[in-house]
């Protein structure tokens, strides 16, 4: 059952299963100009923060994820899976393009 | 041209997140051959029609991206003047010792402006493609297998003082410049390609504030068939693709860029152009970087200057 992903940011929902990485289903929304890099959790564009809800995640690059960023659930989409409803926060590189209005893009 | 110097990229030290699954990656999809394993863990592998034991070597850490990049030198003399000749312009190498990769001889070791570590040798053992120097067939199954690329190419590096890393390899290492991308405002280089023979680059530079980082390393394949190949292989193991099948305007090649599991960018690459040292260099301005890089589609890709590893 694909569990419901809410981004504070802009109140948009969107549905991902547990299989998937919220990078994953994030893309699937179609947001224009979305950096989705590596997939892999190696480049490090795709930051998130977890603000509530029930997860579990691969490894990914300590370059980008500290010690402090994982005990604040700041981590990579790519590599973070629902195990229920999501609630989360876009930082970094990403935050500007799923915020920023598709006219001033 | 007598080829003499150095003479190709010889090894890439890579670094994963997860060990085993690269191994899957790179042997099973990319199809390239593994040849061993060391004592600290680090997986060797080769391209099919390599003949030297190693290319492209990988380690488990926490981060991913480059550790080095290898030269093969024509032999021990030609090592021991570079060495010198390096340490003659100022600067600092480390020598490390045979033994220390497997089946490879003794490495120097030095760190470019750009924050990458750099290393030359003059042995490594050589192992064959699998086909006899006697009567030799043009290819053996191995290269029906993945991908399965037919040596390892060249790289792109990303990282500051570009500058200056273009008069070592230039200055010292008898490199010579291809092509180049001009900075905006046209007083600079954003982004340089070197040869070291015949190939349209063995190496190429881009200007970025992080040091020390990986664009991609890049393999290469017999044609363009062969690249449309390896992107079908890619969509059936849903490998991350980033940018083609398509053409660079820069260099001519043909190309997929895609990701690792561990998010190190590859390339599938094809042709280029053959340029002789004593060709000028060829200039695209930035406001035509996007034809470029992508020619059909005119299309200065966001990920190409923003995701590295």
């Amino acid at each position: 059952m694909p569990h419901t992903v809410r981004i504070e940011d802009t109140g948009v929902s969107y549905a991902c299963a547990p299989r998937e990485s919220l990078l994953e289903g994030l893309h699937r929304l179609g947001l224009r100009g979305i950096p989705v890099g590596c997939r892999g959790g190696g480049c490090g564009v795709c930051k998130i923060e977890v603000l509530a809800g029930e997860f579990h995640t691969r490894a990914m690059s300590r370059d980008h994820v500290s010690d402090d960023d994982v005990a604040h659930q700041r981590l990579l989409a790519c590599r973070v899976y629902p195990s229920s409803d999501l609630s989360l926060k876009v930082i970094g590189k990403l935050q500007t393009k799923v915020c920023t209005p598709l006219a001033i893009r | 041209m007598a080829m003499t110097g150095v003479l190709r990229p010889g090894h890439a030290q890579v670094r994963v997140l997860d060990l085993e699954e690269s191994v899957r990656f790179y042997r099973d999809v990319l199809g390239l051959v593994e040849t061993g394993r060391d004592a600290t863990g680090r997986v060797y592998f080769k391209c099919w029609d390599e003949r030297d034991h190693s290319s492209y070597v990988i380690r488990q850490a926490d981060s991913a991206g480059l550790d080095f990049f290898g030269w093969r030198v024509l032999d021990t003399a030609t090592l021991d003047k570079l060495d010198a000749d390096l340490q003659a312009y100022g600067i600092k190498t480390e020598r490390i010792p045979a033994g220390e990769m497997l089946e490879t001889g003794e490495r120097v070791r030095f760190t470019l402006p750009s924050g990458h570590v750099m290393e030359l040798y003059a042995e490594k053992s050589k192992v064959g493609n699998g086909i006899p120097l006697v009567n030799p067939a043009p290819w053996s199954k191995a290269r029906d297998h993945g991908i399965a690329p037919i040596r390892l190419d060249h790289a792109l590096l990303y990282g500051p003082n570009v500058a200056e890393v273009q008069k070592i390899f230039t200055e010292v290492l008898g490199f010579y410049l291809v092509e180049r991308v001009l900075t905006p405002d046209g007083n600079g280089n954003a982004a340089i390609w070197l040869s070291c023979g015949q190939k349209v680059h063995d190496i190429a530079f881009a200007e970025y504030p992080e040091p020390g980082k990986l664009h991609h390393c890049s393999f290469l394949m017999e044609s363009w068939d062969q690249v449309l190949r390896a992107g079908d292989i890619m969509s059936m193991n849903t490998v991350a693709v980033d940018i083609g099948p398509t053409r660079h305007g820069v260099t001519r090649g043909c190309t997929i860029y895609a990701w690792d599991p561990s998010g190190n960018r590859f390339e599938t690459f094809f042709g280029g152009h053959l340029p002789y040292p004593d060709y000028e260099t060829m200039t695209w301005t930035f406001d035509n970087f996007g034809q470029g890089l992508d020619y059909p589609q005119r299309k200065l890709h966001e990920t190409f200057l923003s995701v590295v590893s």
